[in-house]
């Protein structure tokens, strides 16, 4: 593999609460255009990785770099290029799609041409056309989780962060989601997402578990399993969960 | 600048297009204004007086049957003693006395003037002032009519006394105080409202992770809650002078620049009460009740600060609202400079640096 081609690296990545590591010294890379599962029982250290990953709070020790730029120094070029979703649903229900839309082009710092051309080619895509001018609060969890993920992706970022992205949402539209998921791997954009859901761990590419704190394994979906001698992620997952000595 | 922009106009659509939000913005300073200003003042009418009549002549009669033909007042029966007058005040009952000297019908055929006693119950000073300038008039009316037929004109001197509260102190107050309630309630509550809400929803963490500066997402959250502000000062004002014939007296812009600056007091309250908390209820009930009660007790719109024990007089000073208060009453009623309150200014500019430099300093240990 090309050094080039590494958009996230991390390098015993540590961040501690006091005397609570909540992660500890996990190293990995992430390739362009890579859709890398991360995954984790509640409690185990994703959320404080990812804060670390997107330059909401800086690690204790340990180095990493995202799309080139360094976490300690550079959060503001971080913040440029790339994209999150939550696990919470992240657009503002009382503006309409247009809206919604518009603002998030315009604090990317979109021009007002970039935006009008996004916003055709994304309704285009969602076929949201006829919905455009609608509240968001009255469109389907679904539609509202497809139109999330495009505005996250709308800066044409070099990453995107989705945490837990597909919560509360029926198998059919879940497929449909990852459809969208796809599309933007194809584009070159790389994808970093949180997941319970062991039915969507067997759609990345690699899969990383984190237990207590620490990356426990790091492989493909296939060979994780052969590895464990089972046949779903699902048994994977619960003979690496039961080990953890903390919870939530 | 364009980033700002975007985020200003997001933040007008969240506030036009929540009802409840308009309602409290636009409804609650009128209907305070009118409530303060009406529920007080119409009381007036069919006032319960009291006739002291010592002369029992022709000039006092007539002046009598002037006053009980008037749907203002009431008469009650003559009292006699100066102890029942008291006693009549004390149980409630009336709202002023009327007093006629014994001699007056005597002085004015003699002397050409005499004099009415009137009395009033100035706890409840509007009212106080609108019973005393009722009766004034309708002595004067007398008086005109009288003295079309005369040479020598008569003079009736009504002699004015506020019982209980001589100086009239807080006259017209409730404007100024009004005001302080509806910035605090609009700035402070519906900023911390508004910001608390985009954490519950999760739209913070989204912002935080974007390009947008995190101090400017707090100065855009708070930018329209500055200018819907003003607009509820310029309101207000409006209704005071067109509709409670309350004029400013002094310097209408500096009024606006003082309003202005606690306005900014009240939005620092508002976001350090955000980044401390993460649910609306809890911004709302630390809004209301750690700002809007001590602006109802300590900044002496309802309760006369002087009266009130030491402790709790030192206690005031630190409640923003009681400078702008006083700011406020001496621009508007009082009709003074900026000479006269740059003591206050001073002291409220001050509050606002200090909560806007622990603000910040909140957030930026919050990101961490």
């Amino acid at each position: 593999m090309m050094q080039d081609d590494q958009v996230i690296v991390c390098e015993k990545l540590t961040k501690r609460f006091g005397d609570f590591v909540a992660t500890d010294e996990i190293t990995f890379e992430v390739h362009k255009g890579e859709i890398f599962g991360f995954l984790g029982a509640n409690g185990a250290g994703k959320t404080t990785a990812m804060r670390m990953l997107c330059g909401l709070s800086a690690p204790t020790s340990g180095k990493a770099t995202i799309a080139g730029f360094d976490v300690y120094t550079q959060t503001e070029q971080i913040k440029k290029n790339i994209g999150y979703m939550s696990q919470k649903f992240s657009l503002y229900e009382n503006l309409t799609v247009l809206e919604n839309i518009e603002f998030f082009g315009g604090i990317y710092g979109l021009s007002d041409q970039q935006i009008k051309d996004k916003t055709n080619e994304l309704l285009d895509r969602l076929g949201l056309k006829s919905e455009a001018k609608k509240l968001v609060a009255s469109l389907p969890l679904g539609w509202k989780q497809k139109l999330s993920f495009s505005v996250a992706v709308l800066h044409e970022p070099k990453i995107v962060f989705l945490d837990e992205p597909t919560g509360g949402v029926d198998p059919v539209t879940r497929r449909q989601f990852w459809d969208l998921i796809y599309e933007a791997a194809n584009r070159g954009i790389t994808v970093f997402v949180t997941t319970h859901y062991m039915d969507e761990a067997e759609y990345c590419n690699r899969i990383s578990i984190m237990v207590d704190g620490k990356m426990e394994v790091l492989d493909t979906p296939a060979n994780l399993k052969s590895q464990f001698g089972v046949r779903s992620m699902d048994e994977v997952f619960y003979q690496l969960a039961r080990s953890a000595k903390r919870g939530d | 600048m364009k980033q700002f922009i975007a985020f200003v106009r997001k933040e007008f659509y969240h506030v036009l297009r929540d009802r409840r939000t308009l309602l409290i913005l636009f409804g609650m300073p009128i209907a305070q204004i009118l409530i303060f200003g009406f529920a007080l003042t119409n009381e007036v009418k069919d006032s319960e007086i009291l006739v002291v009549d010592y002369a029992r002549d022709n000039a006092s009669q007539e002046l009598i049957t002037e006053i009980s033909a008037s749907r203002y007042f009431n008469i009650r029966q003559a009292a006699l003693s100066y102890q029942e007058i008291l006693s009549a005040f004390r149980a409630g009952k009336i709202r002023a006395v009327v007093v006629f000297p014994a001699n007056f019908n005597a002085d004015l055929l003699h002397q050409n003037k005499a004099q009415v006693q009137i009395i009033a119950d100035a706890t409840d000073i509007n009212t106080a002032n609108m019973i005393t300038n009722y009766l004034s008039s309708i002595i004067m009316d007398y008086q005109n009519r009288v003295n079309e037929n005369l040479n020598m004109p008569y003079r009736i001197i009504p002699e004015t006394r506020m019982l209980y509260n001589p100086q009239l102190k807080g006259a017209h107050g409730f404007v100024p105080g009004v005001m302080a309630l509806v910035l605090l309630l609009v700035s402070v509550m519906m900023t911390a409202i508004s910001i608390v809400r985009e954490k519950e929803t999760g739209t913070m963490e989204v912002l935080l992770v974007s390009p947008f500066k995190p101090v400017l997402v707090i100065f855009a959250k708070a930018f329209p809650y500055l200018l819907l502000s003003l607009v509820n000062v310029a309101a207000i004002l409006f209704l005071s002078v067109f509709v409670l014939d309350l004029p400013v007296k002094g310097s209408l812009p500096l009024l606006f620049a003082e309003s202005t600056l606690f306005i900014i007091t009240c939005l620092a309250l508002g976001i350090f009460i955000s980044i401390k908390t993460d649910s609306q209820q809890i911004a709302m009930l630390i809004s209301l009740m750690g700002m809007l009660l001590p602006t109802m007790m300590f900044s002496g719109f309802l309760f006369p600060i002087e009266n009130m024990p030491y402790p709790l007089q030192i206690l005031s000073n630190i409640v923003p609202s009681k400078w702008f208060y006083i700011i406020v009453k001496s621009i508007m009623i009082k009709g003074l400079g900026l000479n006269a309150i740059w003591k206050e200014t001073a002291i409220l500019a001050g509050m606002t640096l200090f909560l806007l430099a622990i603000s910040l300093k909140s957030f930026k240990i919050r990101l961490q």
